[in-house]
């Protein structure tokens, strides 16, 4: 890897001093205790999470954390570094919200005599990308995938119709410039030299190597 | 429910006890300590209780080939264990049992942590199907230690333990060390399993224990320091932890660099080399402090930037090209920012960087140094170790000790003044000389960790030198030498004050003394109750024959000096002040 391939992962609109949302992605395995140990790593720091997904990779046995936080891109490379150093953390990346493509799913559950009889359900699904996941006698479920500002409306449009319940999940999100994980630990071994190359192997053969 | 069989099975192991290191079908507990023997370890600092009763009761038939040593405290237990890792080199052992055993382990376990000493701790728990009931000495102590340990994990099946204690193991001791913690259920204690072979662990796939070493790091590293005119070497235990003193000490001779060390590096090159400059921090050397902020290329190794070292960050070595070794990449730019990070263990690092660089001699830097020292000497050391009044002071007493013992001691310091006043002062010939509570500054620490030590380095002397404040927090571990004989030289500097607070607060808070007048109980008498021999001097006449008598005494020893109240500790960097601006009075 040349000196170019180091320069393209610093992050392109990184503000140094200023806080942003920077979308923490951490690759590890699946173990108990092992969120409690990198929550702890925010907490210590009297950093708030704004939001947390966990959830199985594409590779057996290791699970893919995705956490909002709003910091400085200094706190958060310093973060990062502390996750990776974890024994059962894998890889950690780091990116802003312009870096990413990033979903979160909305849940509503309101009345189905409200809806049906003060606004059409038709204009709500199309106005608002929604999908009806259950329509009962009594209530109707929604459902919306979108950024924050996106599920927020819908939440603002259906208030006036007895809005009973209402869910959002955490951030998921997909890095742009990344083809895959296995081609992402390799760039970054120019930039955060390690030994994932070699340890890259065994990557898919988690009942060959000592691994618990 | 445990069935007759099960019973029968248990006796009949028991008359069989140690099996051999192949597979063998044994309890948990019998498996843990065959695992123990085999990662080499001799020596275990522990204390029993409900929740580790059938490892207590394995052990028992364990007492050829694993040395248990009865703490008072669970605090003495890790302390001691980190002192034996500390002079040993190798991986420090502790057991406690569950609820207040683990719960005192805490404060050992944050020491390692912050020092990066490799412990493996063992702690009993409640049977499994009791966990989360709030049972009798239930704690939570996987998530209690999860901040304080490298690596922690929780055991309900026997059929684990091998394996994590193997991963322990690896894990303690690889890449940047430190203390790992594994809590294992009763009910898994007294299993009976088929257990295979044990295989010790190598590779585990998320750890990476060092960072590759990327020649291209070196070689910019190698051009900044062929170009300086005034590079200045920092390091800190890293060499030590790395074993790389040799290594260390052929770069600085080739480059010609002035090295000065953190307190918990001190001891990799001998006190007495050319090249050595002195201690760095707080209170250490005025000169290596002053050049801090003028030398154009500064040196890190094995070292993390303590705001106890770097005082005030926005006005340290900002005139300076810093080049960072570290085997911790978490390390490097996280207080002070490298030009040139050069991840690595440095054992393997340190001959690359020593091939690349150029042979020199910084002949008029290195007279910097000089100058500065003879101003320090003047104004501090000379009055410090061989002061007029008729008042002790700590230095004096050093200065004895290091011309009794010609740097071949091994000194355990506790916290505070005489901490500093052993750090500056003692002379080392050796690596791992030098155990002291770095980090977390644990008052407390110094007897048991010197009790370790001894059992680390048993044909060294180690001189335990503590204050009258600290000692009084650890002083039961009077005990744990009565017992088992350790040859541990106490020496206690009393100044009947918390001397390093009351220091701050006459020169911070006007003089305001709010609760340092300590008073202390007969040190020597106590002592004699614990079949101890001692004496106090409070002359300097005396002084002399007295350090003689300790060191040379067979057997542990008390040596109480009565020092001069108010003395203070200097050079001195005030907190919040730069490194430049060191007092020195």
């Amino acid at each position: 890897m040349n000196t170019e391939d180091t320069i393209k992962y610093q992050p392109a609109k990184a503000d140094y001093e200023g806080k942003q949302e920077y979308n923490i992605i951490v690759y590890a395995e699946n173990r108990i205790g092992l969120l409690n140990r990198i929550a702890i790593i925010f907490s210590k720091r009297k950093i708030n999470i704004e939001s947390l997904n966990t959830s199985p990779s594409e590779i057996e046995g290791i699970h893919r954390f995705n956490i909002v936080i709003t910091e400085s891109y200094e706190v958060v490379r310093k973060l990062a570094r502390q996750i990776e150093k974890q024994v059962e953390v894998l890889k950690v990346y780091f990116n802003t919200n312009d870096e990413i493509i990033w979903q979160e799913l909305a849940l509503y559950k309101v009345p189905t005599e409200e809806i049906t009889e003060k606004v059409t359900v038709e204009r709500l699904l199309r106005q608002y990308g929604a999908s009806a996941v259950v329509i009962r006698k009594d209530y109707t479920v929604f459902a919306v995938t979108g950024h924050r500002e996106e599920t927020d409306a819908l939440v603002k449009a259906l208030e006036p119709y007895e809005l009973i319940e209402f869910v959002r999940s955490a951030r998921v999100a997909i890095i742009k410039d990344s083809a895959s994980f296995h081609d992402k630990l390799k760039e970054f071994e120019a930039f955060e030299p390690g030994d994932e190359l070699v340890e890259n192997e065994f990557l898919e053969k988690g009942d060959k190597i000592f691994t618990m | 429910m445990e069935t007759a069989q099960d019973t029968i099975q248990q006796n009949e192991i028991k008359s069989s006890p140690i099996q051999g290191v192949g597979g063998f079908k044994g309890t948990g507990s019998q498996m843990l300590l065959n695992g123990l023997i085999e990662e080499g370890v001799h020596t275990i600092f522990g204390y029993p209780g409900g929740a580790i009763m059938p490892i207590y009761d394995a052990l028992y038939d364990y007492a050829d080939k694993l040395t248990h040593i009865l703490v008072r405290h669970e605090q003495g237990g890790i302390h001691a264990a980190q002192g034996f890792a500390r002079t040993s080199g190798k991986v420090g052992v502790c057991f406690a049992t569950s609820g207040p055993g683990a719960t005192n382990l805490v404060t050992g376990l944050a020491d390692a942590q912050i020092d990066s000493t490799p412990l493996v701790c063992i702690t009993g728990q409640v049977f499994a199907h009791l966990l989360g009931t709030d049972a009798f000495q239930e704690t939570d102590v996987i998530n209690i230690t999860t901040p304080v340990t490298k690596w922690n994990y929780q055991i309900t099946d026997a059929k684990e333990i091998p394996e994590v204690l193997a991963k322990a193991f690896y894990i303690a001791k690889s890449g940047r060390p430190g203390p790992v913690l594994i809590d294992i259920t009763k009910n898994a204690q007294l299993q009976i399993e088929e257990f295979p072979e044990y295989v010790k662990c190598n590779h585990i796939r998320s750890y990476r224990p060092k960072p590759k070493v990327r020649v291209e790091y070196i070689e910019q590293a190698a051009v900044l320091i062929n170009e300086a005119k005034k590079p200045f070497v920092l390091f800190g235990q890293g060499v030590i932890l790395g074993s790389a003193e040799a290594e260390f000490k052929a770069f600085i001779e080739k480059s010609g660099i002035p090295a000065a060390w953190t307190i918990m590096g001190e001891g990799a090159i001998p006190t007495d080399h050319p090249l050595n400059v002195g201690m760095l921090g707080m209170h250490g050397n005025y000169g290596p402090n002053v050049l801090t902020n003028e030398c154009d290329v500064l040196i890190a190794i094995g070292m993390r930037f303590d705001d106890r070292v770097t005082g005030r960050l926005d006005k340290y070595a900002k005139q300076a090209k810093v080049i960072h070794l570290d085997i911790d990449p978490a390390e490097i730019d996280k207080n002070v920012k490298a030009e040139v990070g050069v991840w690595g263990d440095c054992k393997e690092t340190l001959p690359l960087l020593t091939n690349l660089v150029n042979e020199n001699k910084h002949e008029d830097w290195l007279a910097k140094f000089r100058d500065y020292n003879q101003q320090e000497i003047d104004q501090v050391i000379t009055p410090e170790l061989y002061p007029d009044g008729d008042e002790m002071t700590m230095g004096e007493v050093l200065r004895n000790i290091n011309e009794i013992c010609d740097g071949d001691a091994i000194i355990v310091t506790d916290v505070g003044q005489h901490q500093m006043v052993a750090c500056r002062y003692a002379k080392f010939n050796n690596t791992r000389s030098n155990v002291t509570s770095g980090g977390l500054g644990t008052m407390g620490f110094g007897l048991p960790a010197a009790i370790g030590a001894k059992y680390g380095a048993p044909n060294k002397t180690v001189i335990a030198i503590i204050g009258d404040g600290g000692f009084q927090m650890t002083p039961q571990e009077l005990g744990t030498i009565m017992q088992f004989g350790a040859a541990v030289k106490i020496l206690i500097l009393n100044n009947r004050f918390l001397g390093m607070v009351r220091q701050w607060q006459q020169l911070f808070h006007e003089k305001r003394y709010s609760f340092v007048n300590i008073t202390s109980p007969d040190f020597v008498a106590l002592a004699k109750a614990y079949y101890i021999e001692g004496q106090m001097v409070n002359e300097r006449a005396n002084l002399r024959t007295a350090l003689e008598t300790m060191i040379n005494h067979e057997g542990s020893y008390l040596l109480e000096v009565m020092v001069g109240r108010e003395n203070n500790v200097f050079p001195m960097v005030p907190q919040g002040c730069s490194v430049s601006e060191i007092r020195l009075k």
